[in-house]
């Protein structure tokens, strides 16, 4: 990848963290925005990595910690911020909110906060290339959690009988609610789950944009080459508690500090700085710039109209 | 009297079921060691008590509980697995309608399932509607389960002892806005039947036939109609299999009229059970046509205004009283 492609990707995780600092702070007056609040901080460089490998007409099917992911996929940030306002000009005009922005538009087609609900759907997504001999990939994201429910085993199963076009991406973020990995598993990597169906696994850095962009870019190419799918697993950390209401009491304070350090933001503009491809300055022009997207997209959603009450009557059939 | 939340009240009734009987043990996705850790939590607490052998802490693999439950109880254990939201049901559902439901008769009556599942619903949470979704009438509708549904904090302590006691599976359902509403609860041990349904408010006008948070319009309504000199009868349904059918209609044959109010949604709703029931065997005292009041035929959307559009309140109840009177 060179250092623009780069520099883009540095980019989108920024854009990513920027935009969830936000929801975090302004979550925390419920009367702003209320229920849940689920972000990825620290796993930014799974979705950015993806995302620069995935063209427009690629699929992704992704979970409820999905904010980087529509982003990485294109989505716009004023359409998403609405949509996790409940506003009418949202992506969904209020149906959804922050748990399950569809975004149509960019191939993002289920944004599912039922554990483990997308993996069978992007078998479907994948199938549907393989009947229509069209030359697209499905990307599903999930969690090491997922891994647990049945559903990940029957998909996977299928996906590798008939050979189909998709990449299950497992983002393992060490946690499943307030368990630890060994807590509800005693599988070390998920990717050694691939062997069962005798699909290929693959485990990769997941604070490594650029590994991440790597490991897809070939992965994509397996699968539109008859030889998908692929499991890949990005070991990453959730920063935060599940949600922006957990107080992360089980969460060890030394191991948080050392992910922080592997920042994947910080790792690859310590790269590019070192190449001599990236200056203090460039690097602070990235951080407003993305900056004013977000401040934008939350002006825009406040100054967006709610949904009138009867319009919930909408859109339940086709 | 203590006051507990409804939340509590189930805590309560757990810790005291657990130190009664060895047998009884509870499973679930964060039970023991939640990403929510506060004083409201139905399970709170029950791990540093009882430690890890009875509360297990499960992977997210509903169908794996709802199973470990079936096989569990058939042994002579007494399991109370608990579904984080009741969406999620779906995924146990097949362990539950198609096996803890149907084994005994399968086995002619020779085996038991004493299980409870214990399932948090409702809308209001601002989540969406793939945490909110009342599937009550799912449950309803599949024979050898019964179902449970408490309104107040004491009904649910008392119902769950009993629902523990029970020799077949148990679905208890408890609204998670309800989880949060503190309400007297009495000491100790006691146990409140399943079946049996339980006057709120004594009326003479018209019945108002409910369950779960919505007994909380009700009661809103009531009163206020009470100004305009209408009389509402409030029968809190508690449990909807077995129906206590003797309350129902004998509060029907008093008040000639009558209202079912139930969050979930309208079509193929426990609602239409009810109207079915007093058509069939109290037509003759109705003196006004019966009315549901329901949530629309849609999933609970995110928005806060299309959410509050949703949640039936005590402006359609009282509308349709007036529209009865
Ligand atoms: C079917 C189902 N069960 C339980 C939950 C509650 N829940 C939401 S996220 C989560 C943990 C998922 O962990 P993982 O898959 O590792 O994803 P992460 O949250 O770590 O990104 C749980 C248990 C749910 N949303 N859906
Ligand atoms: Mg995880």
């Amino acid at each position: 990848m060179d250092n623009n492609e780069q520099k883009k990707l540095l980019r989108m995780m920024l854009l990513i963290r920027r935009f969830e600092e936000k929801l975090v702070d302004l979550s925390q007056d419920p009367q702003k925005l209320g229920g849940m609040m689920i972000v990825c901080m620290g796993q930014e460089a799974v979705a950015a990595g993806v995302g620069a490998v995935l063209l427009p007409e690629d699929v992704i099917i992704t979970n409820h910690r999905s904010h980087g992911h529509l982003l990485a996929k294109g989505a716009e940030p004023d359409l998403i911020m609405a949509e996790i306002f409940g506003r009418r000009t949202g992506y969904n005009k209020g149906k959804s909110g922050t748990l399950h922005i569809a975004v149509p538009e960019v191939n993002a087609l289920c944004t599912t906060t039922v554990v483990g609900g997308g993996i069978p759907i992007a078998v479907g997504t994948a199938f549907a290339a393989q009947y229509t001999q069209k030359d697209y990939v499905t990307v599903c994201f999930f969690g090491n959690g997922a891994s647990d429910e049945g559903s990940f085993h029957e998909a996977l199963n299928m996906a590798s009988l008939w050979n189909l076009p998709v990449i299950f991406i497992c983002e393992n973020n060490v946690y499943s609610g307030a368990q630890r990995m060994e807590e509800h598993t005693k599988v070390k990597d998920i990717a050694d789950r691939a062997a069962a169906y005798a699909m290929r696994g693959e485990i990769v850095d997941g604070n490594d944009a650029l590994a991440v962009y790597e490991a897809v870019q070939k992965a994509r190419q397996d699968c539109l080459s008859g030889a998908g799918p692929v499991l890949i697993e990005c070991k990453t950390y959730r920063w935060g508690g599940h949600g922006t209401a957990d107080q992360q009491l089980y969460q060890p304070k030394d191991e948080i500090a050392r992910w922080k350090e592997k920042c994947p933001i910080k790792g690859l503009k310590a790269s590019l700085m070192q190449a001599g491809a990236l200056t203090e300055q460039e690097y602070q022009q990235l951080e407003s710039d993305t900056g004013k997207i977000v401040e934008q997209s939350v002006q825009f959603a406040e100054a967006s109209p709610w949904p009138d009450p009867a319009e919930a009557l909408e859109d339940v059939y086709a | 009297m203590q006051e507990l939340t409804l939340g509590q009240a189930v805590n309560q009734a757990l810790r005291e079921e657990m130190s009664r009987d060895e047998r009884v043990f509870i499973a679930g996705e964060g039970v023991g060691v939640s990403i929510h850790s506060g004083p409201y939590g139905a399970t709170n607490g029950l791990l540093e008590e009882f430690g890890p052998r009875r509360v297990k802490d499960t992977p997210v693999s509903e169908a794996g509980i709802a199973g470990l439950a079936v096989g569990a109880s058939v042994m002579g254990l007494l399991p109370v697995v608990e579904i984080m939201f009741n969406p999620f049901f779906t995924i146990a559902a097949d362990q539950i309608v198609n096996h803890a439901a149907k084994l005994r008769y399968l086995s002619g009556g020779k085996s038991k399932f004493p299980l409870v599942v214990r399932v948090k619903t409702g809308a209001g949470i601002g989540a969406g509607c793939q945490h909110s979704h009342n599937l009550e009438a799912w449950v309803a509708h599949s024979p050898g389960l019964k179902v449970v549904m408490p309104s107040t904090p004491a009904d649910a302590k008392g119902l769950l002892k009993s629902a523990i006691r029970d020799e077949n599976p148990v679905i208890f359902i408890e609204d998670m806005i309800l989880h949060f509403v503190p309400g007297p609860v009495p000491e100790g041990d006691y146990t409140i039947p399943i079946g049996v349904a339980d006057i709120k408010k004594p009326g003479r006008d018209v019945t108002v036939i409910t369950w779960s948070k919505m007994l909380g319009a009700a009661f809103k309504a009531a009163g206020q109609l009470e100004q305009e000199g209408i009389s509402v009868e409030i029968v809190d349904l508690r449990t909807l299999v077995p129906l206590d059918e003797t309350t129902i209609l004998e509060s029907v044959r008093r008040t000639g009229r009558l209202v079912v109010l139930h969050e979930a949604t309208r079509t193929g709703g426990f609602g239409g059970e009810i109207a079915a029931l007093v058509a069939e065997k109290a037509f003759d005292a109705l003196k006004a046509p019966i009315k549901r009041i329901t949530a629309p035929d849609i999933p609970v959307p995110f928005s806060k205004p299309l959410e509050d559009f949703y949640i039936p309140n005590e402006i359609s109840l009282m509308d349709s009283i007036r529209e009865l009177l």
